[in-house]
C-alpha cells in the first residue's frame, strides 16, 4: 500500500532523524562517555584507564571510583585552578561590559546606514583567526615589544614592564578576543530601546547618570546577561589565551585539563575536571538559553 | 562641530583596540630584520621563506580540505535541524534537538574536544572504527560544531520566510521534498552560502577541537602555527598570520555580504 501519508511521514522522519542521530552520536553520547571515564582510575593500558563495567558469571560489576572527585577537592592545585578561572572570567566579563556597553550604545544611536558598517567592523575581527589575534598580542606585550618600546621612548618608564606571561596579559587577551560577543547582543537590545523614555526622564528632571541607571540599564538587562554569558562561559574553559599570554603561575582550568590529558595522560582526572567544569557552567548556560529564548520570542 | 559624546569616544577607542594589534602585525610582517620587534626596513622576504616551508604548505592543504568537507556536512545537518526547529510542531523531540544543536555554541572547546576524542577511542575499541584518528575524525568534530552556527543562521532566515509560497506548491500537488528543493532552497540559498562560508572559516581557525580529534596523519594549519608560536614570535609566522587574516576576512566579508543581500532582496517589495 502506498498512501501518500506514509511517504510524507517517512520524509518527516528522515528530516528529524538525520540531525537527531548525528547529534546523539557525536554530541550526547560523548558526554556520557566522559562521565563514565571520570569514575574510572588511570592504568597503564590502551586506552589508559580501567573498565567501569565487568560482566562475568552472570554478574555485572559496576565500579564507580569517586577517587578523582575527592582528589579534586584534596589537591589545592585543582581548586585554585577553578577559582582563578572563575576570577579571570568574571573580571574579563566586567572588562568587556565596561568597554562594550558604550560601544554598543553608540552603534545603536548611530544613523541606520552607519549602523551596519559599524557592526561589521566590530564583528569582522571575531571571524578572523582567533589564534592569530592572540598571537598578535604576544609581539605587542613582550619586554622588547612595541608597547614597552614606546613607553620607554616617551620616557614614562625606564625599565620594560613585564606584561607578557602575567595575568594582566591574559585579561587583555580575553577582553580583546571576546569583546565582539559582548557587543552583539547588547546592540540587539539597545537598538530596540525607546529613546522617548530617556527624554521623558530628563524632562522630569532626572540627571543623565540617574536616567541611565534607572531606565536604560534595566531595560537592556537581557542583552547584558546574554553578552556576559557569551563571554563568561568560554572564558572559564579558555586554553589558548592563558597558554600563549599567561605565565606558568596563571593556572586556568582549561590549561590544567589539557595538561592532564596530553602531558600526564591521566584520562580519568581530565574527564572529572571536565565534568566539574560543566557542572559549574550549568547555571550560566541555562541562564543564557532562557534569556536568548525570551528575546527570540519577543522578536517573533 | 558636535561635541563627541562619551559613548562615541568609547566606540572609536574600542575599534582602535580591536584593529591596532592586527594592523601592527601586518606591518611587521614586512620587516627586514630577523628580530620581530626591531624595524629593519621593508622587505617581503619572510613571505618567500614561508612558501618554501613544506610543512606549512602541507598543513594548509589539509586544513582547506577538512574545512571544505566539514562546512558542506555542517550545512546539510544544520539546515535539516533548522527546518525541524522552525517548521515542526513543538514537541519533546524538537526541543531536545534544538537544545543539542545550539549547545556547541557555548560549550567550552576543551570539553567538546575531550568528549569527542573519548568517543572515537571507544568506537575504535568496540567497533574497530575509526582505526586511527585523522582527517575523518576532525571532519566529524568540525561538522558537529559548525552545524550549530549553520542552524542559527538558516533558522533565522526560515522564520522570516513567507510560508504561503510553500503551501501553494504543496496545494498544487508538489511533494514535500520537491517543494523543499524547488521553493525553499532557492529562497534560503543566501543563508546557506553564508552558513557554509562561516563554517569554512570556523573550521580553518579551530585549534583546540582539532588537536583533540586529530591523529598523527592530519596536522592542520592552526596546530602548526600553535606549536611554533609556543616557542616565541617569529617573522615567518607574522607573514603567515598576515595571509590568514587577509583570507579569513575576505571569506567573512563575503558571508556577511551574502546574508545582507538576501535581507535586502526580501525587503525590497515592501518599500
Amino acid at each position: 500500500m502506498k498512501l501518500p501519508i506514509f511517504k510524507w511521514l517517512k520524509g518527516r522522519f528522515l528530516t528529524i532523524g538525520v540531525p537527531y542521530a548525528w547529534l546523539l552520536l557525536f554530541f550526547a553520547l560523548p558526554f556520557a562517555i566522559v562521565l563514565k571515564i571520570s569514575f574510572s582510575t588511570a592504568a597503564i593500558a590502551i586506552p589508559p584507564y580501567e573498565a567501569t563495567f565487568q560482566y562475568a558469571d552472570d554478574v555485572l560489576n559496576i565500579f564507580l571510583h569517586l577517587g578523582n572527585y575527592f582528589m579534586l577537592l584534596d589537591d589545592p592545585m585543582y581548586y585554585t585552578a577553578y577559582l582563578s578561572s572563575l576570577k579571570m572570567a568574571v573580571v574579563s566579563t566586567l572588562g568587556c561590559l565596561i568597554i562594550g556597553y558604550p560601544m554598543a550604545y553608540a552603534i545603536a544611536r548611530a544613523p541606520a546606514r552607519l549602523q551596519t558598517v559599524l557592526l561589521l567592523l566590530v564583528m569582522l575581527p571575531s571571524w578572523t583567526s582567533f589564534l592569530i589575534r592572540v598571537y598578535a598580542w604576544m609581539g605587542l606585550l613582550s619586554n622588547t615589544g612595541i608597547i614597552n618600546n614606546t613607553l620607554m621612548w616617551l620616557g614614562v618608564i625606564s625599565e620594560p614592564l613585564q606584561i607578557l606571561n602575567t595575568n594582566i596579559a591574559v585579561y587583555i587577551g580575553i577582553i580583546y578576543a571576546y569583546l565582539p560577543f559582548m557587543i552583539l547582543p547588547l546592540y540587539a537590545t539597545l537598538v530596540k530601546f525607546d529613546m522617548s523614555l530617556v527624554e521623558a526622564a530628563s524632562d522630569l528632571g532626572s540627571s543623565r547618570l540617574n536616567t541611565f541607571w534607572k531606565i536604560t540599564f534595566p531595560l537592556s538587562k537581557s542583552g547584558v546577561i546574554a553578552g556576559s554569558m557569551l563571554v563568561f562561559i568560554p572564558a572559564v574553559g579558555e586554553f589558548v589565551i592563558p597558554e600563549l599570554l599567561g605565565g606558568p603561575d596563571s593556572l586556568m582550568i582549561g590549561k590544567v585539563l589539557w595538561q592532564e590529558f596530553f602531558n600526564n595522560r591521566d584520562w580519568p582526572v581530565a574527564s572529572s575536571l571536565a565534568i566539574v567544569m560543566l557542572a559549574l557552567l550549568i547555571i550560566p548556560i541555562t541562564l543564557f538559553h532562557r534569556y536568548q529564548a525570551r528575546s527570540l520570542e519577543k522578536d517573533l | 562641530m558636535k561635541k563627541l559624546s562619551f559613548s562615541s569616544c568609547m566606540l572609536w577607542f574600542g575599534l582602535i583596540f580591536l584593529y591596532a594589534p592586527m594592523l601592527i602585525l601586518v606591518i611587521y610582517s614586512f620587516n627586514e630584520s630577523k628580530l620581530v620587534t626591531v624595524w629593519g626596513g621593508f622587505s617581503p622576504k619572510w613571505y618567500g621563506e614561508l612558501f618554501a616551508d613544506q610543512q606549512i604548505l602541507d598543513a594548509v592543504w589539509t586544513s582547506l580540505r577538512i574545512a571544505f568537507y566539514s562546512s558542506t556536512m555542517a550545512v546539510i545537518i544544520g539546515t535539516m535541524a533548522a527546518f525541524v526547529m522552525t517548521r515542526f510542531k513543538r514537541s519533546w523531540a524538537k526541543l531536545t534537538l534544538s537544545n543539542m544543536i545550539t549547545a556547541p555554541l557555548v560549550m567550552p572547546e576543551v570539553i567538546t574536544g575531550l568528549s569527542l576524542l573519548l568517543l572515537f577511542v571507544h568506537m575504535a575499541d568496540l567497533l574497530g572504527w575509526p582505526k586511527e584518528r585523522g582527517m575523518l575524525t576532525v571532519w566529524i568534530a568540525h561538522s558537529t560544531f559548525c552545524a550549530a552556527y549553520v542552524a542559527v543562521v538558516v533558522s533565522s532566515r526560515l522564520r522570516e520566510l513567507d510560508m504561503s509560497i510553500e503551501e501553494a506548491a504543496l496545494d498544487l500537488g508538489a511533494t514535500p521534498l520537491k517543494t523543499f528543493f524547488l521553493i525553499t532552497v532557492p529562497m534560503i540559498s543566501p543563508a546557506l552560502v553564508a552558513g557554509w562560508l562561516l563554517s569554512f572559516s570556523l573550521s580553518l581557525d579551530d585549534l583546540v577541537i582539532a588537536s583533540f580529534a586529530s591523529g598523527p596523519g592530519a596536522t592542520t594549519l592552526p596546530m602548526v602555527v600553535f606549536s611554533s608560536v609556543r616557542l616565541g614570535v617569529s617573522p615567518k609566522i607574522n607573514a603567515l598570520a598576515t595571509l590568514i587574516i587577509l583570507c579569513v576576512s575576505l571569506i567573512a566579508f563575503l558571508s556577511w555580504y551574502m546574508a545582507r543581500r538576501a535581507e535586502k532582496r526580501e525587503r525590497m517589495p515592501l518599500n
